[in-house]
């Protein structure tokens, strides 16, 4: 129990609240992930990737049917959205959201202060110390915060943006969901390289993709291959390699799919 | 992904619960009330004989008493606006339209009676002059009660007054343009609020003066059922500068009071007036107020107008632009709530050439509130070269809640140019999302998505101000007390 940070026991989750329109997205799904490691989680279109970081994170399209999510051996299943971010869980938008007039810094701020006892606001001088650092790590200018959240970013920009919170929150461990889509290359790296660098005992993180080229700046400890809701496969290195020369065409093959943890 | 169905709606009435923290704690900040003193009131309704009294305890000239005369038979033949706000269930019978709290108008606070003393003690009034006014007007009721001018503002010639003592003291500026940049005939509420006015400002700032800090009047309503019908007069003279903030409030009654004031402005050549409204009344206060500027040539005016509380809000600062090169600006904002109808936004006439404007109108509907933007620009033929921008946004935060927008724009003249846009939106799911996931609570989520909207608002009040209505919108929609 203690060396897991992260472990998600037999998930059964659906889209959707009403009766009628509940569609099973995350069939029985379990996986852990000891403190410190980085995990790779890939599997094509539709077979759950982004419905399982939103369901982490209590995200109210979906529910959950059965199963539990533990942080730090706590059980947080019942835990609202921004509950669980406080108890140090961090989800990078695949599609970070638009917030017109509400600052990267004053949000920042808020965000933290939450974190904070209410009488002990993070200092500006603390505040101003710890975004430079972010920002330098990931080669953006300073100015960054200081324009509306997301309005107006590039698409680089807004995944850049989702990693410098990571940096800045510093929860224990952060969900990236879909982060290196549709960056150039040069970003790619970055972003990549940045998140491999968090990599530390008490920062651990889940990488969800499709691409395999993110490979080649995180070294993951482990790779999972999600399909139809379940993890199907899990392994080391060796099953990035496979993936890139074949894709996911082994799928097919193992229909039955084989899940170890 | 699959495409998400349910729970929106869910979401939606989490932020309405939020929203309608709104105001919560009204009644302790704002909403309370003393008990009633009057040195002098008339009675109930309005006849001719009011009228004279009102005018003869004020020891006025004959040609006011006429121009009052005049204005009540324009109200009586008026019909009620047949657009905008319900106002059928305002009862003219009912209303006490003069009440006189005490005779004298002091220049210091410990000589007013305890309970005036209190109540604008309460609402912050003398903190705020001490540390970022250059002068305050308060009138409680009928009467401005106190009223004061820093003295390095009156040496520089800075005529600071109540209306009542303008006439007074100044009674051939008064005559020069009261009631000609809003005639009684304008509409039922001008030509009441002509015919009954009492207390209100009277502002001159001389030849190239620059005010530099804003002059404040506050206006507060304690009795039940009266009429509050303040009359304003601003004249900026050539190349003079100066910031106007107006604050209201009164108690929460079960029957309604009526406030109609008329504010007129006169900008002459190379001058700049800035017009500030936090209007705040209490959900029983009819709010019917009209306010029209002239701007002449190279001058500016601008509108800042927020309007929070009342019942029904009917108002839409305008300007004339009178001569070449001059400004307007009238920024609004209007957050409609339970049982209120925010009927507000802005006109600009443009009457020569190279004359420009913006109309930047924001509003938010909860609750079942309805907020509306009515918008008038003109261009008349030869105001070659004018340019206006206007802008209209609105958030809606429920089903119930409702938004309309009324723009009209009439272009005679061929070379100008306008941009005009609206927006509707909606507190989003997702955007409520994204700050919870980072830790943020539900309430706060929605009081940023909130004060970002309005933030190009905020932007431009005082900053004591911006503190006010950042902890209106802030601190109550937290629903934390005190």
């Amino acid at each position: 129990m203690g060396k897991n940070v992260l472990e998600i026991k037999g998930l059964v989750a659906s889209v959707g609240a009403e009766k009628g329109s509940k569609k099973r997205i995350l069939n029985s799904l379990s996986l852990a992930v000891p403190k410190g490691e980085i995990h790779l989680i890939m599997g094509p279109n539709g077979s759950g990737k982004s419905t399982l970081a939103y369901v982490l994170f209590s995200h109210p399209k979906y529910s959950v049917e059965s199963g539990k999510i533990l942080l730090d051996g706590k059980d947080i299943t019942k835990l609202g959205t921004d509950e669980r971010s406080r108890a140090g869980m961090f989800l990078a938008l695949q599609h970070p959201t638009e917030i017109h007039g509400v600052t990267v810094s004053g949000f920042l701020r808020s965000a933290i202060n939450f974190r904070r006892p209410k009488d002990s606001p993070i200092s500006i001088l603390e505040f101003r110390e710890k975004v430079e650092k972010a920002c330098r790590r990931l080669g953006i200018d300073e100015s960054f915060v200081s324009r509306e959240l997301n309005v107006g970013f590039s698409g680089g920009e807004k995944k850049r943006l989702e990693v410098l919170q990571a940096l800045v929150l510093e929860p224990k461990i952060a969900i990236f969901d879909e982060t290196d889509s549709g960056l150039d290359l040069d970003s790619l790296k970055t972003v990549a390289t940045t998140i491999e660098k968090m990599r530390s005992k008490d920062f651990s993180a889940v990488v969800i993709t499709h691409n395999p080229r993110v490979l080649k700046y995180i070294r993951p400890d482990k790779i999972h291959i999600l399909s139809a809701g379940k993890i199907v496969r899990s392994g080391g290195q060796e099953l990035g390699k496979i993936l890139e020369n074949s894709g996911y065409s082994f799928l097919k093959e193992s229909a039955e799919g084989k899940s170890s943890g | 992904m699959a495409k998400p169905t349910a729970k929106p709606r869910e979401i939606l009435n989490r932020s309405e619960r939020t929203l309608n923290k709104i105001g919560s704690n009204y009644l302790e900040k704002y909403g309370f009330h003393e008990k009633e003193k009057s040195v002098f009131r008339t009675k109930r309704g309005l006849t001719e004989e009011t009228v004279r009294e009102i005018s003869k305890i004020k020891g006025e000239p004959e040609w006011m008493l006429d121009i009052r005369l005049k204005a009540l038979e324009i109200f009586k033949k008026k019909a009620m606006p047949s657009w905008g706000a319900d106002l059928s269930k305002i009862d003219f019978d009912k209303i006490i339209y003069y009440l006189r709290p005490q005779d004298k108008k002091e220049r210091k606070w410990e000589d007013l009676p305890e309970e005036i003393k209190r109540t604008f003690d309460k609402l912050g009034v003398p903190e705020a002059e001490k540390k970022f006014l250059g002068g305050v007007g308060a009138q409680y009721e009928s009467e401005v009660v106190y009223h004061s001018l820093r003295a390095d503002l009156e040496k520089k010639g800075v005529v600071f007054l109540d209306m009542d003592s303008g006439l007074k003291m100044f009674p051939d500026l008064v005559r020069k343009y009261f009631g000609r940049i809003v005639p009684a005939g304008d509409n039922k509420f001008s030509a009441l609020n002509t015919a009954v006015w009492s207390g209100g400002t009277f502002l001159y700032v001389p030849k190239g003066v620059d005010v530099g800090i804003p002059l404040q009047a506050y206006f507060r309503i304690n009795a039940k059922n009266i009429g509050q019908f303040e009359r304003t007069l601003i004249i900026a003279d050539e190349g003079a500068k100066v910031h106007y903030v107006e604050g209201c409030t009164a108690p929460i009654y079960s029957t309604d009071s009526l406030h109609a004031a008329v504010v007129e402005l006169v900008a002459l050549k190379d001058s700049k007036i800035r017009y500030t409204t936090i209007q705040n009344w209490s959900s029983n206060v009819y709010n019917l107020v009209t306010k029209r500027a002239y701007a002449y040539e190279d001058s500016t005016v601008e509108w800042i107008d927020g309007n929070i509380g009342s019942k029904i809000t009917m108002k839409y600062p305008s300007v004339f632009l009178m001569g070449p090169r001059a400004r307007a600006d009238v920024l609004s904002i209007a957050f409609a709530g339970k049982g209120q109808h925010q009927d507000a936004g802005g006109k600009v006439m443009h009457l020569a050439p190279d004359t420009s404007s913006t109309i930047v109108s924001k509003s938010i509907s909860h609750s079942g509130g309805r907020a509306s933007y009515r918008g008038k620009l003109l261009v008349q033929k030869g105001a070659k070269g004018m340019k206006s921008s206007i802008r209209c946004d609105a958030l809606l935060v429920d089903e119930k809640s409702r938004s309309d927008t009324y723009p009209d724009i009439v272009v005679n003249e061929k070379e100008a140019t306008i941009g005009h846009e609206a927006t509707v939106g909606k507190i989003g799911d997702e955007q409520l999302f994204y700050l919870e996931s980072r830790g943020i609570p539900r309430d706060e989520a929605v009081s940023l998505i909130v004060m970002g909207f309005i933030e190009g608002f905020t932007k431009e009040l005082p900053m004591e101000y911006a503190v006010e209505l950042n902890r209106l919108v802030r601190l109550e929609m937290e629903g934390s007390v005190g």
